[in-house]
Formats: structure tokens, C-alpha cells, sequence
């Protein structure tokens, strides 16, 4: 009798503990989420997409950053997503046993966790410091190295999760180890491949450290990548440390437009993986 | 490991060679001399002869863990895809050792098919699913692939209930289906042996007399081997039965012998179900 009441009582503190800890985790985010709407949306107009960021105390925007940020991105993802999923393929289909992928998996779960500002740095040193000067491809260079763990970790364990059975059906048809991969493995895995480079994506567009090192900023818009390039991050960081009231506002307007990207891909993510799990 | 036999000529000669005249003079489709098979240091399989006749359905039969399942996946060489599996001794296809480490291991498969317990249709449509084994082997026209997956599906007796919906993936299928889909899959690259391991242990009864009687229409074209846990299923299906306990194999015989008088005792008490 007594030795249940105290269970009940332990049960429902622990349970009043675990609702408490989720609210307060989550209360952070909505706050976050708030400021940032109700700063960025004041903001907010259209010459926040055609204009360049000026001076202060001129009517500036952001287009400059937006497309700098697509660029680098996109060059990040081009050049990260390809070598992450090959890799995350040998170590799930053809060195499943072997040593290498025990190795390599290890490495990978520290590079995932490695601060992004070494990153920067190390590119810095083994481009900028060689080439002379700061370039988007240099940023793009850093954003790639935090995507390959990122995709590597999720394209091993979604290939994993395909069925040792299927594999097993297509062999037994005489297809041959890269038909097996790419039309059965790969199809079947499809959903959770494509959550993995989603994810990366939100990862990077955030990043300001790596690219304060590498694309460093311009005040102007460009397309060539052999050249410094402005992003939203690092706009985000310059403006708002300024005590001018439209760098500010442009800040706040950045900081909704990175977090509305992120959030959507994230769901995207969330909603593909959740198709994927009911397949 | 050996590899006698065809070692020293091609194997295009060793085929050509064997499908006229080796079977004839081994007197069995596939023939198994002193096999022996390992995970890694544990011996799964003793010292197995056996020898399986062409167009016939073979059954092997055994309590779980005797070691049915793997002799099967011997004939396909399905074990090569893990490390630390190995056989050793002589499985002649036709005359020709398949464990010769030389061998084409797709074409093998291509000549002995199988089909799993659980369905595994691929993720793609159930045309593509039949096509897409066809067009490893054989370059064909949109015509000529067509009509291919069709007697495939037909063969199968899948036709009727797919022909309207071709486009539909694979996975919509039901559970019975799937495994008949799987069937035609296999028969569309015109293997000459069908390898069934437990085909129908996921399926209802009315889905498992449909592969039953399925088999027993493949046996015209096909050398069927079959691992069932149902010794009913056994009888029913096929001519010759192995029966297997513990890596051995205990008596092989015909079916009907097997199971009205079987020769050894523990035959005898696994039939009548004094054990397994």
C-alpha cells in the first residue's frame, strides 16, 4: 500500500520533471522564433530582394547577401553531397566489414562535431593564404567540408536501413554489385537520402564562422566566385553589431529570412523521412 | 576449395560441354559431392551428397537450424555476398563445379534463380520489376520486352490481376501477389533451376496452394528445389524429399518413400512429429 503510493508519487514527479524540462527547451525556441518575426517582418519589403546593402542611412536590401548565400550554398552542397554520398555508400555497401569504414566512421562522427570556425580557419589556410585573397569559393570549399559529414552519416544509415533481403533478391537475379546499389539500394532509400542533403542544407545556411574566413563579405553584388562574396550570415553579424538603425533592420530581416529557409527545409526533411518510414 | 573439372577450359566451352553431355553422364541437374560449409568456424553442413534430377521438384525438409536453408544458398552461391561463409567439396551444375572461385557469379545466378521467404518486390513498378532482370541479360525492343513480362506474369498467374495497372509500384501488391510477382521475376530470365526457400511461410492458404500449384506447373521447364517447414507442403509438391538434422543429410529418397516408409528412425520421428 505505502510502497505504491510511493511509486505513484515518484512516477508523477518524474513525469512533472520530464514536462517541465520539455517546456522550458522548447519555450527557448518559441521566443527565438518570435523576436525574429516580430523583428525581421517590420523589416521586411520588397527592396529587401532588389537592392544591395548601402552605406548607412540609405534605403539598402539584401540582394547581394540572399544571392551570395544561394551561391555558396549551392557550390557547398555541389561539391559536399557527391563525396558524402560516396562515401556513406562504400561504408554501407562495399566495405560494410571491412576496417576502413570502422575508421572512417569514427573520423566522420569527429568532423561532425568539430567547430565550425576550425573549418574556416583550415580553409583559410590551405586556400586564402595561398590564393591571396578571399573568395566564394573558398566559402563554398568550407560549407562543403560541414556538409560530407553530415551526408555521409545519414547515407550510411539509410542504407543500412534498407533490407539485407532485398539485396539478397536482387543478387539472386545475377545483377551485378552497382545495379543493386544505385537501381535497387538507392530507390528504395530514396526518401531518407534526400532528408540527409536537406539537412545539410539547413546546417549550412546558417554558418557564418567558416564563411567570415573564406568569402569574407562585399559591399556589392557578384556572381563571381573567384571573389569575395557577401552572405546573409555575415551581413547579419556586420550589421548587427553597428549602431545604425536600418543595418538593424536589414540584420533582423536576415535573420527572419535564414530562419524561414531552415524551418522549411527541416519540415521538408521531417515529412519526406516520415513518408519514407511508412513505405 | 577445389576446383576440378572445369578449371583449365573456358567457361562458355565447360557449358556448351556440360549441357549436352554432362548430365546426362552425372545423371542428376545438380550434383553435390562431399560438401562441406562453414560460418566462420562453425561446421553448418557435413559431408553432403546429394543429387537433384531435371524438371523434378526436390523438397528439403528438416527442423530449423538443420542446415536446409544453407545448402540452398549454396546453389546460387547467395553466400558469397558475406564474409566468413565458405563451402568446400563439389556442386557440379550440369557437370560444372559452381564453387570454383573463377565463376561468373551473375551468370550462375542467372541460370539458377530464387525465390525468399518474405516477398521482396524492388521499389519500383511491377513492370519495371519483371524488366528490369530481362534487360541485364538481353537487349530487346519495347515490343518484344512487353510480351516477355507478359507470359512472364502469366506464367506466374499474376496476369489477369495486374495487366490493367503495369505502372503500379510493386510494394501495392498483396502479400501473396508480391511473392507471385517475385516468381515471375525469376522466371523471366529463363533460369533452368528455381530455388524456393520457404516461399510460402508469410502466406495465407489460399496464397500458398496458388504458389503450390504454381510449382508444380514450373516443374515442365524447371529444376525446382524447395526448403518448406511444412511437411504436408513437402509431400504435396515435390517428387524427391531430402530430409537433413543437424548439417547431415539423413536419407533422400522419393517423396512418396520418405514419407510412407521412410528407412532411418529420425526421419521417421521428425515426420510423425516426435521432434522438430
Amino acid at each position: 500500500m505505502s510502497r505504491y503510493d510511493a511509486r505513484r508519487r515518484t512516477d508523477a514527479l518524474a513525469r512533472a520533471l520530464c514536462v517541465a524540462a520539455a517546456i522550458f527547451g522548447l519555450g527557448w525556441l518559441a521566443l527565438i522564433l518570435i523576436a525574429v518575426l516580430l523583428g525581421g517582418f517590420g523589416g521586411l519589403s520588397l527592396s529587401i530582394f532588389t537592392k544591395m546593402t548601402s552605406p548607412p542611412g540609405a534605403n539598402g536590401g539584401l540582394l547581394n547577401a540572399i544571392v551570395g548565400s544561394l551561391i555558396m550554398t549551392t557550390l557547398g552542397v555541389a561539391i559536399g553531397a557527391p563525396i558524402g554520398m560516396l562515401a556513406g555508400t562504400y561504408m554501407a555497401e562495399y566495405g560494410r566489414y571491412s576496417k576502413l569504414t570502422f575508421f572512417v566512421r569514427f573520423i566522420n562522427d569527429i568532423l561532425l562535431s568539430a567547430p565550425s570556425i576550425v573549418v574556416g580557419l583550415f580553409v583559410y589556410q590551405i586556400m586564402v593564404a595561398r590564393m591571396g585573397h578571399f573568395s566564394a569559393l573558398a566559402g563554398g570549399v568550407a560549407l562543403a567540408i560541414i556538409v560530407i559529414p553530415v551526408v555521409v552519416r545519414t547515407t550510411e544509415d539509410m542504407l543500412l536501413l534498407v533490407p539485407g533481403s532485398l539485396r539478397e533478391a536482387a543478387a539472386a537475379l545475377g545483377m551485378p554489385r552497382a545495379s543493386i546499389i544505385g537501381q535497387v539500394a538507392y530507390r528504395s532509400a530514396r526518401a531518407g537520402l534526400v532528408t540527409g542533403v536537406l539537412l545539410a542544407v539547413a546546417r549550412i545556411s546558417g554558418e557564418t564562422a567558416p564563411l567570415l574566413f573564406t568569402a569574407l563579405n562585399n559591399q556589392f553584388f557578384t556572381a563571381n566566385v573567384n571573389a569575395p562574396m557577401s552572405s546573409l550570415p555575415a551581413v547579419i553579424f556586420q550589421f548587427a553589431q553597428s549602431p545604425y538603425r536600418e543595418w538593424h533592420r536589414l540584420a533582423w530581416a536576415g535573420a527572419l529570412l535564414i530562419t524561414v529557409a531552415v524551418l522549411t527545409m527541416s519540415v521538408a526533411a521531417r515529412v519526406l523521412s516520415a513518408r519514407a518510414a511508412n513505405k | 576449395m577445389s576446383s576440378q573439372g572445369a578449371a583449365n577450359s573456358t567457361q562458355a566451352d565447360a557449358a556448351a560441354r556440360m549441357t549436352s553431355a554432362g548430365a546426362a553422364s552425372t545423371g542428376g541437374k545438380i550434383v553435390v559431392r562431399g560438401l562441406n560449409f562453414y560460418y566462420g568456424e562453425a561446421l553448418a553442413l557435413k559431408a553432403i551428397d546429394l543429387k537433384l534430377q531435371v524438371n523434378k521438384v526436390t523438397a528439403l525438409i528438416g527442423p530449423s537450424g538443420c542446415g536446409k536453408s544453407t545448402l540452398l544458398r549454396v546453389f546460387n552461391r547467395m553466400y558469397d555476398l558475406y564474409p566468413n561463409q565458405r563451402a568446400e567439396g563439389e556442386v557440379l551444375l550440369d557437370g560444372e563445379n559452381i564453387l570454383d572461385p573463377a565463376l561468373d557469379l551473375n551468370l550462375l545466378r542467372s541460370r539458377v534463380g530464387m525465390v525468399f521467404q518474405k516477398p521482396t518486390p524492388f521499389p519500383m513498378s511491377i513492370y519495371d520489376n519483371i524488366a528490369f532482370g530481362i534487360k541485364l541479360y538481353e537487349k530487346l525492343s519495347k515490343s518484344e520486352l512487353d510480351s516477355r513480362v507478359e507470359s512472364a506474369l502469366r506464367r506466374s498467374a499474376l496476369w489477369d490481376e495486374v495487366k490493367d495497372k503495369l505502372n503500379a509500384s510493386g510494394l501495392s501488391l498483396s502479400g501473396g501477389q508480391q511473392q507471385r510477382l517475385c516468381i515471375a521475376r525469376t522466371v523471366a530470365i529463363k533460369p533452368e533451376v528455381i530455388l524456393f526457400d520457404e516461399p510460402c511461410s508469410a502466406l495465407d492458404p489460399i496464397s500458398t496452394s496458388r504458389i503450390e500449384e504454381l510449382i508444380d506447373e514450373l516443374t515442365d521447364d524447371y529444376t525446382i528445389v524447395i526448403v518448406t517447414h511444412s511437411m504436408q507442403q513437402a509431400a504435396r509438391v515435390s517428387e524427391y524429399t531430402a530430409f537433413m538434422y543437424l548439417g547431415e543429410l539423413i536419407e533422400f529418397g522419393d517423396t512418396s518413400e520418405i514419407f510412407t516408409k521412410p528407412r532411418e528412425k529420425r526421419t521417421q520421428d521428425y515426420i510423425t512429429g516426435r521432434f522438430g
